[in-house]
């Protein structure tokens, strides 16, 4: 048979869209299971009551309080760490061994394992500085891993700011401090925010830096202060299916179907804004 | 408080980026209220002597300079504060750079960071700097329109009123009317020649006729050397450098 | 006027610190699991704990031998890279050179969800669905399995992969491909003999940060695996991985046993680990650019 390019052509690309399918259908399968099987337990019980029974029935209020307060937490410190390096990063760092040694660092701090940012946060927060396992610890910890995310969308939307705009404001004898706040940072800012939407969203969905630093198994209160442990939505998730027997599967996929929601609602809008604020770039 | 009618002094002005040599040793006195047109092909080393009298080569991280500079007998590297020699020679871009503001806010953007907050004020600013620079009849009834909303023509003369706004003593044109029509490149050349008594204008141009239209004097640079510098009239007519009547005549750059 | 420039100099001296410290961060990072991990080299030696074969942290007396560990990580990473690689590259390629702009979009915004399908539900539907269908499929014992493991990290790392080597195949000059089909090559020639060869060094990195991704993964990784501290044989049968036995036993651990050490040692390893890894992607990434 003689060999003929474009059938292999498109035998080729059957293939690669069969890959994208692939690719693609699980996202499609676990939103539609979840969101099949964890509708019929939300309610407004569920969402507002505590756990009873052992967590076997009951609401998951104190754990979506708990998420709500880590999230908070994690935003008091990484959304001005973050902003603030990426703004060095852009418009104060000049290409030297510092400046090459601190990209180096985020690209590194991007890719630690989130259980070891648990070990760091068990060693640094909860025993040395001796916070305990607490709101305090988490946060803490959430925000180091979260720090990345918001450094990389931040540069990106920095950057994206015509230099142009800088060169004006300076022009004019604006200082340059009064230029990056009044010339770029407004315009940088729908970009700057879909970092941070992004950041809270995996601060929300992540388990393993919180195990050891302030996910408590079941308490069934909301925290008084920051140094109160608390319950968090995917560790209470994680426990009701492999740690509690006999749990009603409603209360599991129900579980999962509100972190789920938090979570991919929040990068819709993520993407959303990003999308709008690509297209109605005036410049 | 001007020394003998010379606002700008240069003196043995080098520079480098890196490893280029830039410009080479220059000596040059800028007069007050004078256009001084400055004419030379690309990579002539014209736009980096313009960008050195607001201290703009400062931006690049590779630059390196030598010699001197001053402004009204004083020197802007070490007796004047950056801001405040940027706000007293103020710079019109090659091409129209609108913030994306209303077109108020584009004039009142350098006032206000100069800590002018009185609306009143800041409408006598506007309504001054825009009739200035030939805009306040096409925009008056919608200051509140975004400048990139104007034609580029407009764009341009928007800039200009941004930049008188800061009330300059010196403005640094960097070729201004590069991007524009000839229709509107005469209403910029219109305000310059209204501006004499006002300002001490540089003009920085790739457009030789230009040169010969609005500036008094006039100054050719080559390869980051300044070859001439003369009354305009002279220069076009008498040079007394081969190479810029070469240049002049269009026959190369 | 004076107080305000010693605002800004406040507020840009700030600025530099912010921005210096990630390498603090890092710095951090591994001098409080150094703290706490070499302890345990008192009483282990460094090389019986990195290739002994017994991993009974709370028998008497402990063996902290976490060779079994290593070998279920590298295990479940070896299944996942082999799915999600080939997978993966090819829907960047699909993503980039084929599908029109809008389906593009819709496209790159679902890997993006993938991305963010937090792991925990990931590891909760493997048990709820995976799981039982890899036993009654494979008529296994328990369909806990570094296969499950392997399947499910694949997934997660299939949007690191998707999105970076989507990058590096839509940086590659037209001209490159251009220049192909004006001779006459079909588009799929193009793709394969030349837009694929020049962003090698940029798939090169996808795969590293992808492979990052899997070995560092631990809710999903120790729901599905099953957990079996010995020696991995098959593919087929529970394996434990290293961040899922920090993940599962620090929670046990009395602070400053030996136990308690042995899982920051472990800590060490996968952060030396991921940070070789990464910086070969940045090492790949960078000689792309020259």
């Amino acid at each position: 048979m003689k060999h003929n390019p474009y059938r292999t052509e498109k035998i080729a690309f059957s293939l690669l869209f069969l890959a994208t399918i692939v690719v693609l259908l699980p996202v499609i399968l676990i939103i539609g299971i979840i969101v099949q099987k964890g509708w019929p337990a939300i309610s407004w019980e569920f969402l507002t009551a505590m756990p009873e029974k052992g967590m076997r029935e009951g609401g998951i209020f104190p754990a979506i309080v708990g998420t709500l307060f880590l999230v908070l937490g994690t935003l008091t410190f990484a959304l001005p760490l973050g902003v603030m390096s990426a703004i060095f990063l852009v418009e104060y760092a000049k290409d030297n061994v510092l400046t090459r040694l601190v990209k180096l660092a985020i690209i590194n701090l991007a890719g630690v394992p989130s259980v070891v940012y648990g070990l760091f946060g068990l060693g640094i927060f909860v025993m040395f500085l001796k916070f305990g396992a607490s709101i305090l610890a988490g946060s803490l910890t959430l925000a180091i891993m979260v720090l990345p995310i918001i450094i990389t969308t931040t540069r990106e939307a920095l950057e994206s700011v015509p230099q142009s705009f800088r060169e004006v404001s300076l022009s004019l004898g604006v200082s340059k401090w009064q230029t990056i706040r009044y010339s770029v940072l407004p315009h940088a800012l729908p970009g700057i925010l879909t970092g941070i939407i992004l950041a809270v969203s995996r601060a929300a969905g992540e388990t393993a830096p919180i195990l050891f630093t302030v996910a408590a198994f079941y308490l069934p209160k909301l925290p008084d202060s920051i140094f109160d442990q608390v319950m968090a939505l995917p560790y209470h998730l994680y426990v009701i299916s492999t740690q509690v027997p006999n749990v009603d599967p409603k209360v599991r996929y129900g579980t999962a179907l509100v972190l789920l929601l938090i979570v991919l609602s929040m990068n819709f809008v993520a993407i959303v804004l990003r999308s709008k604020f690509r297209k109605k770039k005036k410049w | 408080m001007v020394n003998n009618g010379v606002k700008i002094e240069v003196q043995g002005l080098e520079i480098w980026f890196d490893q280029i040599y830039a410009l080479k040793p220059l000596n040059i006195q800028i007069k007050d209220k004078e256009i001084l047109g400055v004419i030379g092909p690309a990579n002539s080393g014209k736009t980096t002597f313009l960008r050195s009298l607001n201290r703009f080569n400062d931006l690049n991280d590779n630059f390196r300079f030598k010699g001197s500079i001053s402004l009204d007998g004083k020197n802007i590297h070490k007796d004047i504060a950056v801001g405040e020699l940027r706000k007293k020679v103020g710079m019109v871009f090659a091409l129209p750079i609108p913030l994306p503001l209303s077109i108020f806010e584009n004039v009142v953007y350098g006032p206000r960071r100069h800590g002018v907050n009185d609306k009143n004020k800041l409408e006598e600013i506007v309504e001054r700097t825009l009739k200035e620079a030939y805009l306040w009849d096409e925009v008056k009834d919608r200051l509140q329109v975004s400048g990139m909303k104007l034609s580029g023509g407009q764009q341009q003369r928007l800039c200009l009123a941004r930049t008188l706004a800061v009330e300059p003593d010196v403005i640094l044109y960097d070729e201004p009317c590069s991007g524009l029509d000839p229709i509107s490149t005469a209403k910029i050349e219109e305000a310059m020649s209204r501006f004499k008594d006002k300002y001490t204008q540089i003009l920085v141009t790739n457009n030789t006729k230009q040169a010969a239209r609005v500036s008094d004097r006039t100054a050719f640079f080559l390869m980051g050397d300044l070859v001439e510098i003369d009354r305009t009239d002279k220069m076009f007519t008498y040079p007394s450098d081969s190479r810029t009547n070469d240049y002049i005549s269009g026959r190369f750059g | 006027m004076n107080l305000k420039s010693l605002k800004e100099q406040i507020i840009e001296k700030t600025i530099f610190l912010c921005g210096v410290t990630s390498v603090l961060f890092v710095v951090l990072i591994f001098i409080f699991l150094a703290k706490e991990g070499f302890a345990l080299f008192k009483t282990v030696h460094p090389a019986d704990f990195l290739t002994g074969r017994r991993w009974y942290p709370i028998s008497d007396p402990p063996q902290f031998g976490i060779l079994p560990l290593i070998l279920g990580s590298l295990y479940v990473t070896f299944g996942a890279t082999l799915i999600s690689v080939p997978i993966g590259v090819a829907s960047a390629v699909y993503i980039s050179e084929i599908a029109s702009s809008r389906v593009r979009e819709v496209l790159k915004s679902g890997i993006e969800l993938l991305a963010a399908i937090p792991s925990v539900v990931l590891g909760f539907i493997g048990i709820t669905t995976l799981v039982p269908f890899m036993r009654n499929a494979l008529n296994l014992p328990t369909g806990l399995t570094a296969f499950s493991g392997s399947l499910m990290l694949a997934f997660m790392a299939m949007p690191t992969i998707v999105s970076i080597a989507e990058d590096a195949i839509t940086a590659v000059p037209k001209k490159y491909k251009e220049a192909a089909l004006a001779l006459g090559a079909t588009h799929w020639q193009a793709i394969w003999r030349v837009v694929l060869r020049a962003a090698s060094s940029g798939i090169v990195a996808a795969i590293m940060l992808g492979i990052g991704r899997v070995i560092g993964e631990t809710m999903a990784v120790m729901m599905v695996t099953g957990n079996a501290s010995r020696m991995p044989t098959s593919l087929f049968l529970p394996v434990r991985t290293l961040t899922a036995t920090v993940a599962a036993e620090m929670g046990e651990t009395v602070q400053g046993s030996a136990h308690y050490h042995a899982l920051f040692a472990i800590g060490i390893v996968l952060f030396v680990i991921t940070f070789i890894i990464n910086l070969i992607a940045d090492w790949a990434v960078h000689r792309k650019s020259k």
